[in-house]
């Protein structure tokens, strides 16, 4: 079972947690887009074996969203930080 | 002589008059087996105070129903499984050789019918393979139909114990624990590793199964320090309980390793006691949390297979050595000792001492080692290049053959027969790795010990004394005390510089890799006790290709049990390693997988059984639901009344009552579990447009609107009624079983999507008590009930609102109306919901007022068209369901860019349509619709049912559903079939609203 650090609360049981998906960001404007693109966006995710950031609520906590980078074969979370403050590699 | 035959007597012939310093000779306990009184010690474990008692057969195995007895002396033990206690605490298979003895224990053997001694089974044994190897395989992957015929004779023949039948009495607990070192077993090595880490004042918690700390230390006579063995555990011991920042936990299995460092852990509190104490848990669940981990569990011995080397009295020689030293208990009169490793010599001059006759000490190396030869000095008969090639007699061990053998195993001369009682084997040790693999750490094989040890190499905990390889004593201890400093200096401790004390333990010297002797022919020579799994067994998996380690442990069911392999598996796969022509390390190990040792699911669950497992979420008015006849169903978590039963009603008659209520006077539902969100900020009102399909910035303050919300796919997602309570305030509903979904959807969009925007939303479902008045009595009744409050349609017209009180409760009034009839919904803070319930039902009588359920509501609503999940199943648009009027066409929204798609948009989707039943026909439940009335004609489906109603407003059965091109084809006569029920109807398709179309009766 994970212990994932939540910027806010600081490192927690997985169980307080709920999975969103790949850190995928929406694109901001999604009618510049043709279809196939879109449903890129929509359908298409990497399933990296390694490195994967992906997003977490906090549901049994603070509400919040944060992304987390975490490594798919090892479990390791290597960073994780609120929307839009992802730290430079 | 088996104990059996000695009746009642309780004579406990085979305990010495020394030794067991483990047992407490002042404090006899008395204890049943089968039929039997017998006497043990307190300090006993069943296997012990069996053994003590001459028992030898305790139980049938699995398979082939063969006469087993005590193999082991701790978790490792693959034979003697047990049923004990009675009644609701009866637990089946546990291991003889760990439950502790105590007063009035009810042990009894399984696994035999009709009784031990005779048992039918083992007829099928001796006559022939009635499971062989590849049985379940072959049988019922090929014809999985034969299950059928086969299930229940293999349930007789195959069993293992039987469950309790009550409900278990015990309670369970689960806790957490976070430490800088967890330290798994408590032997020599873990000792140390303790007393180093705790030294240097690192939070250690030191674990071991067993019910003293100690190991290896207990069970052969040793000295550390100057002192013996077991009087320096007790000196370590009290050391490390004085420390505050250690803790010792005996009774406790680390069963299985996790990532970011957790651990679990079993702790028996209460299994050496009839019953756990007052207020007590019988076993608790640990979850820790450990920065360090330090695995210091031991070795097994492991056997050398030969012809009927599962009857009782072979025994391994460890576990003979370890009942005398600790229990004071000789398993046997006359021996034959078989090793290939020097530790025989050690224990033939304790066991002779004792008063065991030694007949031969047989060991498979050539020539004499030194401790051979001062065995051979002493008098006693030493066979070198010799094996056991089979033991003798039928229901327990009567003598043993004996003859030359080479370095494979393979006989190389006559054999003799030898008398004994007992055989006493040891292949040499396989270290117990289970806890490094399931951290994920490899193995290296190491030719010296012929044995798996932990790859340091990448390992994210250390392993330390036989665990990682080191039998001798001494290495033990510099391990144990190094890895434990290392772990406290790594934690940023400073470990101040160990004493390390003198050990004296046994030479145990090489161990050459010999897995079994070549046996007579049609001999069964047995790998997996637990499963039955002989040696002919791993041939006929290599010959029919079975090969690689994970297909024959399946294949075989090697390592299978609920002694998970202990034993076995490393002898399995040498055994497989040999028919291939490869190195043990070529052909790899099976995975280790928790648990260590296998545990009650009681202690999984812990306290979390009924309500604390599965919460019921109950709104304000819940006690009038029930005392008032409400029958309760589960929706999202919420206990609803589905209807009020009355008597000499039938049930469909209660919930017309309900329906016409509604539709010709007034009734009332509880609504409360709706979900509902307070949305506030200046851009509140932006963010509603983006969220739901139509537009929310324009609707006037205390007026509401419907509104649903999309998927980004296009595919509708949740619908409900938002109110504006102020410019920048909103009352959002939802749907009871996404209220919770909906909050971290809108949450998603304004954390991460458009963190610009200036909204704070508040789930309020648990705040707030809402009821529902509904029909055409209904504003007659808050009039009643809201004197304060203009009720009138100019005032409080359809989506209008008002505050003020309700039934004396201050509230707010949304109309809106889910039933089609004038209606509305009363929300009142929840601690009122009770006063506000009351009031209702006080004020309408007079009205024609009655309550109603969820069937009632469900069926209004279908008679009205509104969808639910049922319809909007995630696949559906809004077209779909002949919403496109709602969408607006002039702003953003979440799934606006997906409405184009040419999947959204292709001719012939489903669309929502309704359907009736011809007179006196009931739709099925989950039909298909089909152009042909035949229930077994293979035919395509036009279309399916998504909810279906009896409509006592139109005295016929009902539905809604989903049909290609639905919309042109109402008027359609088609048939409603559900082959799986073996019921139809014909169906008229119509559209999806049965009743005032128009929509009169709600602005009425
Ligand atoms: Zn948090």
């Amino acid at each position: 079972m994970l212990l994932i650090p939540c910027p806010w609360c600081g490192p927690r049981d997985e169980t307080e947690f709920v999975y969103g998906e790949a850190a995928v960001n929406r694109p901001s404007d999604p009618n510049s887009l043709s279809n196939q693109e879109w449903t890129e966006h929509l359908y298409f995710r990497e399933n990296p074996k390694g490195e994967h950031t992906e997003r977490w609520f906090h549901r049994a906590g603070c509400h919040r969203w944060f992304s987390v980078r975490r490594n798919t074969v090892t479990h390791v979370i290597s960073a994780a930080w609120p929307p839009g403050q992802e730290p430079k590699p | 002589m088996t104990g059996q035959d000695a009746g009642t007597t309780n004579r406990q012939v085979w305990r010495t008059e020394s030794a067991g310093h483990g047992i407490d000779r002042s404090q006899p306990i008395s204890f049943g087996f089968n039929q039997f009184r017998l006497e043990g010690y307190q300090g006993d474990t069943v296997a012990s105070a069996l053994l003590a008692n001459g028992v030898r057969l305790v139980g049938r195995s699995f398979k082939y129903h063969r006469p087993r007895g005590i193999f082991g002396i701790g978790s490792e033990e693959p034979n003697a499984l047990l049923q004990i206690g009675s009644g609701a605490r009866r637990e089946p298979n546990t291991r003889a050789t760990v439950q502790e003895l105590h007063q009035d224990l009810v042990a009894g053997s399984q696994n035999h019918w009709p009784s031990l001694k005779f048992d039918l089974g083992a007829m099928v044994g001796l006559a022939g393979a009635l499971f062989p190897a590849g049985f379940y395989y072959k049988t019922f992957i090929a014809n999985p139909k034969r299950w059928l015929w086969y299930e229940k004779h293999i349930r007789r023949m195959a069993g293992l114990g039987e469950p309790p039948a009550d409900t278990d009495p015990d309670d369970y607990a689960h806790a957490n624990a976070h430490c800088d070192l967890l330290i798994a077993g408590g032997g020599p090595a873990g000792l140390a590793a303790a007393l180093a880490a705790g030294a240097a004042g690192a939070r250690v918690i030191l674990a071991d199964e067993n019910p003293a700390l100690g190991g290896q230390l207990l069970l052969a006579p040793q000295r550390v320090g100057g002192i013996a063995g077991h009087a320096w555990v007790e000196q370590a011991r009290e050391q490390l309980a004085a420390l505050p920042n250690v803790r010792l936990m005996t009774r406790t299995t680390v069963a299985g390793v996790y990532d970011h460092g957790l651990f679990t852990m079993v702790e028996r509190c209460a299994d050496h006691q009839s019953e756990p104490d007052p207020h007590q848990p019988r076993q608790r669940f640990w979850r820790v949390r450990a920065r360090k981990a330090v695995f210091a569990t031991g070795a097994i011995e492991r056997p050398i297979a030969f012809a009927n080397n599962d009857r009782p009295g072979v025994m391994l020689l460890s576990a003979v050595r370890g009942y005398l030293e600790r229990f004071g208990v000789l398993a046997g009169r006359t021996a034959v000792l078989f090793a290939n490793n020097d530790s025989v010599y050690a224990a033939s001059r304790e066991l002779v001492a004792a008063g065991l006759r030694i007949e031969a000490i047989v060991d498979t190396r050539p020539g004499l080692s030194e401790a051979a030869a001062a065995a051979k000095a002493d008098g006693l008969y030493v066979l070198s290049g010799h094996g056991v090639t089979a033991a003798r007699g039928l229901r327990e061990v009567h003598g043993a053959d004996v003859a030359p053998i080479d370095a494979d195993g393979r006989t190389r001369g006559a054999a003799k027969t030898l008398p004994c009682d007992l055989i006493a084997v040891s292949g040499g040790w396989n270290p117990a790795v289970h806890l490094h693999a399931q951290s994920r750490g490899r193995m290296a094989f190491r030719e010296d010990l012929a044995a798996f040890v932990p790859d340091a190499n990448g390992a994210p905990y250390a392993s330390a004394g036989a665990a990682n390889g080191a039998y001798d004593l001494a290495a033990c201890l510099a391990e144990g005390f190094a890895v434990g400093a290392a772990a406290a200096n790594a934690l940023g401790l400073d470990a101040p510089p160990p004493a390390i004390p003198a050990a004296v333990g046994d030479p145990v010297g090489a161990a050459p890799a010999l897995w079994s002797v070549q046996a007579p022919k049609g001999a069964r020579c047995f790998v997996d006790f637990q499963n039955d799994v002989t040696t002919k067994d791993i041939g006929l998996a290599h010959r029919e290709n079975y090969v690689s380690v994970e297909h024959l442990k399946r294949y075989t069911t090697l390592g299978m049990g609920t002694d998970q392999g202990k034993t076995s598996n490393v002898a399995g796969l040498a055994l497989m390693a040999a028919k291939r022509g490869e190195a043990i390390p070529a052909v790899g190990t099976t995975t280790f997988r928790p648990p260590y040792t296998p545990f009650t699911f009681n202690a999984m669950v812990g306290g979390q059984t009924g309500e604390i497992g599965h919460p019921i979420r109950r709104t304000a008015a819940h006690d009038w639901h029930v005392a008032n006849g409400g029958v309760l169903t589960d929706a999202a978590g919420w206990s609803r009344p589905m209807y009020y039963a009355t008597e000499g009603l039938t049930p469909q008659q209660r919930i017309d009552e309900e329906v016409l209520a509604v539709r010709n006077a007034v009734g009332v539902v509880d609504v409360s579990t709706l979900g509902k969100l307070d949305i506030q900020g200046p851009d509140a009102a932006k963010f509603l447009d983006r969220v739901y399909t139509n537009r929310f910035s324009n609707l006037k303050v205390g007026r509401g609107r419907y509104g649903v919300m999309l998927r980004e796919d296009g595919r509708v997602y949740d619908d409900g009624v938002t109110m504006r309570l102020a410019d920048d305030h909103f009352h959002m509903t939802t749907t009871t079983n996404h209220s919770s979904s909906v909050f971290q959807h809108l949450e998603y969009l304004l954390q991460v999507v458009w963190p610009d925007l200036r909204v704070f939303v508040t789930p309020v479902t648990e705040q707030w008590f809402a009821a529902a008045i509904s029909g055409p009595n209904a504003r007659a009744l808050l009039a009643d009930l809201a004197p304060e409050v203009d009720v009138s349609n100019a005032a409080l017209p359809m989506m209008g609102m008002a505050e003020g009180r309700v039934a004396g409760v201050p509230a707010r009034i949304f109309r809106l109306s889910f039933s089609g009839e004038i209606a509305y919904e009363i929300n009142v803070d929840a601690d009122y919901g009770l006063a506000l319930w009351n009031g209702i039902l006080t004020a309408g009588g007079p009205h024609g007022l009655k309550a109603y359920g969820t069937e009632a509501m469900g069926t209004l609503r279908i008679e009205k068209g509104h969808f639910t999940h049922a319809e909007a199943d995630g696949r559906i648009t809004m077209d779909d369901l002949g919403l496109t009027g709602m969408v607006s066409a002039a702003k953003e929204f979440i799934g606006r860019r997906s409405l184009g798609l040419p999947d959204l948009v292709a001719p012939g989707r489903k669309q929502l349509v309704g359907f009736i039943a011809a007179e006196g026909e009931r739709i099925p439940v989950g039909a298909q619709i089909a152009a042909l009335d035949d229930l077994d004609a293979v035919q395509d489906a036009l279309g399916h049912t998504t909810s279906q109603a009896y409509s006592a407003t139109l005295g016929r059965h009902i539905a809604l559903g989903l049909m290609k091109n639905g919309r042109a084809m109402h008027g359609r006569k088609v048939f409603a079939l559900s082959p799986v029920l073996g019921q139809r109807a014909a169906v008229e398709v119509v559209p999806p609203c049965f009743f005032d179309p128009e929509g009169g009766r709600q602005r009425g």
